[in-house]
């Protein structure tokens, strides 16, 4: 489903990443783990074909794809609900569908408030209520549960664990126990490489 | 007393404040043919608009000046969205556009009356004065287009009216919304000067050169008074629409 093959990409002087390359296939979950800056982000960005690399190739066949940055992304001029349905159809009838998500991640409260309104937890949590929404196929997650509070992060594992289950997931964390709850086989980032 | 209040009543004070120094200025002056009083003016002006001819003449002014604004709007977004795909279309038609805002307007209306006919010279000229202001405004609000939001539409392969819909747009009204505020003076100012001189029938231009050759000092004040006001209404009615577009963005 995807195959990341031989992937280098250099930033001035620094390589960045060396002949790198993972392949994914349906249902397969992998955890990219290294020290901050060692191109996890980077990696993942190459896979979702939104940076080019310097050599290598990449081929995505999945035909939904979502996304949780680090960043949780929402559009500020659209309501908590709005900002899921955008990605199902944008339509009224798909309305009941996003706010089902909301509840999901406990962020029923927040269906008509803007995301300025909300705190750096919540949307992030409405970050990924957006990309399970989808029911994609590989689901990319670049540190995703890193804003939230404690006792909500174990139970939101589940939660993502359990609704992406037939997703192929690429996660990238500094977590070891979040790459364990979500079945990730785990990759570790040596001389640009992830092995 | 509310802000909104305190603020109002500010600038009704302001109004009356100038329309004394009108007045105290009239009276100085002592002939309504060098400078109506603010009094005489306003009477002139209701004189004026209890006439079914005034508002014939305002509407197809005010029309013929909107057609160009809305022409403006339409053409300076639609070459916005070209020239923000190509760098190469922007080197070559910005040249242009700093050569219109430059160039006088009277140079324009004398060349747009060689050129056109005169009852579409206003509607031209008003579109020509308000074209750099929306190209460049809405270029502006292309280019700052969060390029995070534009990665999630091609991750989650959004169609792309629903992109336009829903990040373009919202995107780029406050800069569309800065662009009328600055350009709708501007093109409805234009627009009548290029009445004045190309004195289209039934037009706010014509009645004003009349004034001005039969030394009807307090009709020109009145039309020019009549010409303030409209433009005030069009720039809150068009403001207001456009801020509705923009919801709760504004």
């Amino acid at each position: 489903m995807l195959d990341v093959r031989d992937v280098t990409l250099r930033f001035g002087e620094k390589q960045i990443l060396d002949r790198c390359t993972i392949q994914l296939e349906e249902g397969e979950r992998l955890a990219l783990m290294g020290p901050s800056g060692c191109g996890k982000t980077t990696l993942l960005r190459i896979a979702l074909s939104l940076q080019k690399p310097d050599s290598g190739s990449v081929i995505c066949t999945a035909s939904r794809t979502a996304a949780v940055f680090q960043e949780p992304r929402l559009l500020p001029w659209c309501t908590a609900a709005e900002n899921i349905n955008l990605v199902l159809s944008d339509r009224a009838d798909t309305m009941p569908e996003a706010i089902s998500w909301l509840g999901r991640l406990e962020l029923l409260e927040a269906r008509d408030l803007l995301p300025a309104k909300l705190s750096g937890g919540m949307q992030q949590r409405l970050s990924l209520a957006r990309a399970l929404a989808v029911k994609p196929q590989l689901l990319v997650l670049d540190e995703p549960f890193k804003a939230m509070d404690e006792a909500l992060h174990g139970r939101i594992l589940r939660l993502t664990s359990e609704a992406a289950k037939n997703a192929a997931i690429l996660l990238a964390t500094h977590s070891e126990e979040e790459a364990r709850a979500l079945g990730c086989r785990i990759l570790r980032y040596r001389d640009g490489r992830f092995v | 007393m509310s802000a909104p209040a305190r603020k109002a009543l500010q600038t009704l004070a302001v109004l009356l404040f100038w329309l004394l120094v009108w007045a105290l200025a009239a009276r100085a002056v002592g002939q309504a043919l060098l400078l109506p009083s603010p009094l005489e003016t306003g009477r002139e002006l209701v004189t004026l608009a209890r006439s079914a001819v005034f508002w014939l003449t305002v509407g197809k002014s005010v029309l013929r000046v909107l057609a160009g604004i809305l022409l403006a709007v339409l053409l300076g977004a639609a070459l916005a969205l070209l020239t923000h795909k190509s760098p190469l279309l922007k080197a070559l038609l910005a040249p242009v556009m700093t050569l219109v805002k430059s160039t006088p307007v009277a140079s324009f209306i004398i060349l747009a009356l060689v050129w056109l006919g005169r009852g579409i010279v206003p509607l031209v000229i008003a579109a020509l004065m308000v074209l750099p202001v929306v190209w460049s405004n809405v270029s502006q609000g292309l280019a700052g287009i969060d390029p995070q939001l534009l990665e999630l539409a091609a991750v989650y392969r959004l169609p792309k009216l629903r992109a336009l819909r829903r990040i373009t747009w919202p995107s780029v009204l406050p800069h569309l919304r800065a662009a009328l505020r600055s350009a709708l003076g501007l093109g409805w100012k234009a627009g009548v000067a290029a009445e004045v001189l190309t004195v289209p029938p039934g037009s706010i231009g014509k009645r004003i050169y009349e004034a001005k050759l039969y030394l009807e000092t307090t009709e020109l004040f009145a039309w020019t008074a009549a010409v303030v006001l409209v433009s005030l209404g069009i720039e809150r009615l068009l403001l207001r629409l456009v801020e509705r577009g923009e919801g709760r963005h504004a």
